[in-house]
């Protein structure tokens, strides 16, 4: 804990300033201002605000968006815990989409093993990397980042509203130094016992000057954090009456729904809505050049017309089969390198009496599937336009849907909802820039446009098919060789693209994650990147490079591990503890949860993995059984890192869940392409696991590392390559392709 | 043709083809959007209400075949008088993104009337159509059992 620590003296000016019947707090960083998004005179201030206090309470502004990650109880958790409120008190917003929540951890990336000078957050403090995400005004919920970002910000921001209230409080009591006053609950209380509740100090506190500095608590004197505490949006979230993007009502709204071509990025040569136009319901179709759009006074009357709608698509501009795709990534392999991730030693150095291994790997597209389809609200009006739609970076959404329109930038307004899901889905702008056209197609009235699940499924951001060449030597028991070849199409330059508009050229070190940079001490290790150009859609997938490169890595590992005659789990703690000590405490924790001996009966196998994605060093063993029915996934046991634990059940929720994502992807998750087109349209198939057929899953936190790692997606890239090494011990086949489901015969239920 | 809807105890008078499945006069209707939309073609389970008191994909049943009154989460329980089943998601933290989980309550609500004491098999059986992307399913699970040993009385 002692690196988090050091690096709070960092140079934060704090401020507050009056809102509407109170004061709000915040904390921004001294350089740099830019407008703050809640006040009146927008453009002077220069205020992050984070906490409002007035007439209502204690209001956080939550700077990321929930979609199911709990990220708001964690950021509100780090306020209150400094601010002394009663928890039940407090309320979440999303805050409105502004510059100033730019989230300075998603470019700077992750702690690494080998970080070792002031780690990952002390480097966030010194970084000129701080400007970037500002400049591209990335307020973006993904990357596993947003507690990381917001560690420091939100509890400065309640330390500063606590210490502004106590002075508030002696300057309306007079009396003693401050240092007599205390804060609880939600009151400042005086040397002589009387309390005044915040809203009482709000509007004093909002003329004051601020201090320059304010102490944070001692992880000791932590109430909140660490501690696990009710979610605020659980109630909401049991009864009902939690607000989706599709549950928003509107006067006079209407209900739409798209059907956009299925060769992904041809247009529509041509469209004959004669029928549909008379159907029951249909108030309009339009014309989207890529697709179109049926508006009616019911979502389903709209997906009838749609379906009565004829039309000639043009073709896509890549490969029309999915055999052509593949051969196309693997050849990309023959190419010169893009990056190259690690290269120790000497790649040519031979061994006497040293067995040699290779293997090839292939794993396809994957769509999100978040449980909400797309869909998103707009009202265009001529000179505004308003959108009500769940999106993981709404900046630059509400940048594309003003392109599209034709409207400036601030007659722009993007409301954030309840995400049902996002895994990287919700990034993409393209669910509230088509609502936006298809508003401007009627002006005045509110339409709810709403994907067909089979629209969602056919038209994403896929994470691409990866394919990865692995050679390796192992010598006396020891891996001492790893070289890797990894192809697939590129995440960052198509989103970089997509965001931007403009294309990037050179390495592309985050096609290597999970691959590059995890802790084996392999004498001779070299990770080579291929970049596959093509034009399928790609993006960010749950884990992004680390779900495949973590597959290939710890496939290869396991297979290394096999070739030495070794216990695969103590292979890879004996290559690991050289490096990194968190990591090799993972594996022993896993094995001891497990109680893994190395050996299962028959009927039973049992596979390990691990690696280090978004700073969080995580350790999975998965147990399968073979039965009458099929094979079945038993157990699991997670073993994770994350430096400090904010919020422990969160956490566990968050490593299980990572974990069923992964598996699922693993045994059923395949997107492929034939004339052109996705073939999978609907969960029968592309399906995930269920309540019959997940692992019985126990999750252990461990703080030893002294960073904040991530925790929404270090779960998913080891749960692959677990289940897979399982598979081999209990089969005896080794599974290099994914899904599994292909090549083994799984229970159903 | 106007077609009289019991659902949560209030009538309302439906002017809308036959062929509309429930969970669209849910939805867009009446504005009742506790009940999601996640597939359309019965694999989710998002769209889970009961008729008659028995749990039924809302996205398959034509607004013609409704043929009892329909009760759906709003219906169940709410904010401030939840029902023992929603209880026990609270407390077991249950949700993640939350957008399945209207359907996992009315379909555990429709097991646990059936069946007072399910086992991990009953559970299983009954629940394997309600899918949740978060992987939500051992909170579920734990919640179901906390519910029904509360309804038979602690
Ligand atoms: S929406 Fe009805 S089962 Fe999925
Ligand atoms: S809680 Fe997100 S789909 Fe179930």
């Amino acid at each position: 804990m002692g690196r988090i620590k050091k690096y709070t003296r960092r140079a934060f000016v704090i401020g507050s300033a009056a809102v509407a019947g109170g004061v709000a707090f915040g904390v921004y960083q001294a350089k740099r201002s830019l407008p703050n998004p809640l006040s009146a005179s927008a453009g002077e201030t220069v205020l992050n605000p984070y906490v409002i206090i007035d007439q209502n309470g204690v209001t956080i502004i939550a700077p990321r968006a929930e979609m199911g990650q709990g990220i708001h109880s964690a950021l509100a958790a780090m306020v209150a815990e400094e601010l002394d409120v009663d928890w039940r008190d407090v309320t979440v917003l999303h805050g409105p989409p502004a510059q100033i929540y730019y989230n300075g951890a998603l470019m700077q990336g992750h702690a690494r093993y080998d970080d070792r000078e002031g780690g990952f957050l002390g480097n966030l403090q010194a970084s000129a990397m701080d400007v970037l995400p500002k400049t591209l005004g990335l307020q973006v919920t993904g990357g596993s980042t947003s507690s990381i970002d917001g560690f420091e910000k939100m509890r400065m921001a309640g330390a500063m509203a606590r210490e502004m209230l106590k002075m508030a409080a002696v300057k309306q009591g007079g009396g003693p130094d401050i240092g007599q006053w205390r804060t609880e609950n939600g009151f400042v209380i005086s040397p002589d016992e009387t309390k005044i509740v915040y809203a009482d100090l709000a509007e004093i506190a909002a003329t004051l000057t601020p201090p320059k500095s304010v102490p944070l608590k001692a992880e000791k004197d932590w109430k909140i954090l660490s501690h696990d505490m009710p979610r605020p949006d659980m109630l909401a979230k049991s009864t009902g009456t939690a607000q989706y993007g599709a549950d928003k009502r509107l006067k006079g709204m209407k209900f739409a729904t798209v059907r956009m071509n299925p060769h992904l990025g041809g247009v529509m040569l041509s469209m004959n809505s004669d029928v549909a136009q008379k159907m029951a319901g249909v108030e309009r179709i339009v014309d989207l050049e890529t697709g179109f759009a049926v508006i009616a006074s019911n979502t389903w009357l709209a997906m009838q017309a749609a379906d009565a709608v004829e039309v000639v698509w043009g073709k896509a501009d890549f490969p029309s089969t999915n055999a052509a795709i593949n051969r196309k990534i693997e050849d990309s392999l023959e190419n010169p390198a893009n990056s190259t991730g690690r290269e120790d030693g000497d790649l040519s150095k031979r061994y006497d009496g040293a067995i040699s291994v290779a293997a090839d790997y292939h794993v396809p597209f994957l769509a999100h599937t978040t449980m909400e389809p797309m869909n998103a609200t707009a009202l265009f009006t001529g000179e505004t336009l308003e959108i009500w739609c769940g999106n993981q970076a709404p900046l630059a959404l509400r940048d594309a849907a003003a392109n599209a329109v034709g409207l400036d930038g601030e007659k722009v307004h993007v409301h954030v909802p309840f995400m049902g899901g996002g895994f990287g889905r919700r990034v993409e702008a393209d669910a509230g820039v088509l609502a936006a056209r298809i508003a401007k197609a009627m002006p005045n009235t509110p339409i709810k446009t709403m994907w067909r699940r089979e629209e969602d499924i056919q038209h994403d951001f896929y994470r691409p098919a990866a394919a990865a060449q692995f050679h390796g030597i192992v010598h006396d028991g020891k891996a001492v060789l790893l070289d890797a070849k990894i192809a697939a199409p590129s995440v960052t330059r198509q989103s970089v693209k997509r965001f931007s508009g403009f294309e990037t050229g050179g390495a592309d070190s985050a096609h290597l994650e999970a691959a590059a940079e995890q802790p084996y001490a392999i004498e001779n290790y070299r990770i080579r990147g291929y970049l596959t150009d093509l034009n399928i859609p790609v993006g960010y997938w749950r884990s992004v490079a680390s779900s495949f490169n973590g597959f290939f890595h710890e496939s290869f590992i396991d297979e290394m591990a096999h070739a030495a005659g070794a216990d695969p789990l103590a292979f890879r703690r004996d290559l690991i503890a050289p490096n990194s000590q968190s990591a090799a405490t993972v594996l022993d924790v896993v094995q001891e949860m497990s109680n893994w001996t190395g050996t299962t009966p028959k009927g039973i196998g049992r596979g390990v993995a691990f690696t280090w994605s978004f700073g969080t060093p995580v350790a999975q063993v998965i147990e399968v059984q073979q039965t009458d029915d099929g094979i079945k996934i038993t157990k699991a046991w997670i073993a994770c890192d994350v430096g400090t634990a904010l919020d422990p059940r969160n956490i566990r929720a968050q490593m299980e869940s990572g974990l069923i994502y992964g598996l699922s992807a693993a045994v059923h998750g395949e997107i492929s392409f034939e004339n052109g087109r996705v073939e999978q349209r609907n969960f029968p198939d592309y399906d995930a696991l269920r309540m019959g057929t997940v692992p019985q899953t126990e999750v252990r936190i461990l703080e030893n590392n002294t960073h904040l790692g991530g925790v929404g997606e270090p779960g998913t890239p080891p749960s692959m390559p677990a289940l897979a090494n399982a598979l081999f011990d209990l089969t005896g086949t080794r599974a290099r392709t994914l899904p599994l489901a292909k090549s083994f015969d799984f229970i159903s239920a | 043709m106007t077609k009289t809807l019991v659902v949560n105890n209030t009538s309302y008078q439906i002017d809308l083809p036959d062929d509309v499945p429930l969970l669209w006069v849910l939805r867009d209707e009446i504005g009742l959007t506790g009940t999601k939309f996640g597939c359309g073609v019965s694999a989710c389970g998002a769209c889970t209400v009961h008729i008659n008191g028995a749990s039924v994909r809302s996205c398959q049943v034509p607004l013609s075949d409704v043929d009892g009154p329909v009760t759906t989460i709003e219906g169940l329980g709410t904010p401030d008088n939840m029902a023992i089943l929603q209880k026990a998601w609270v407390s077991h933290q249950v949700a993640q993104c939350g957008y399945c989980q209207s359907g996992q309550i009315m379909q555990a609500a429709d097991l646990l009337a059936h069946n007072p004491n399910p086992t991990d098999q009953d559970i299983d059986d009954a629940m394997n159509g309600n899918l949740c992307r978060c992987g939500t399913y051992s909170r579920i699970r734990a919640a179901i059992k906390t519910a029904a040993s509360e309804m038979n009385g602690g």
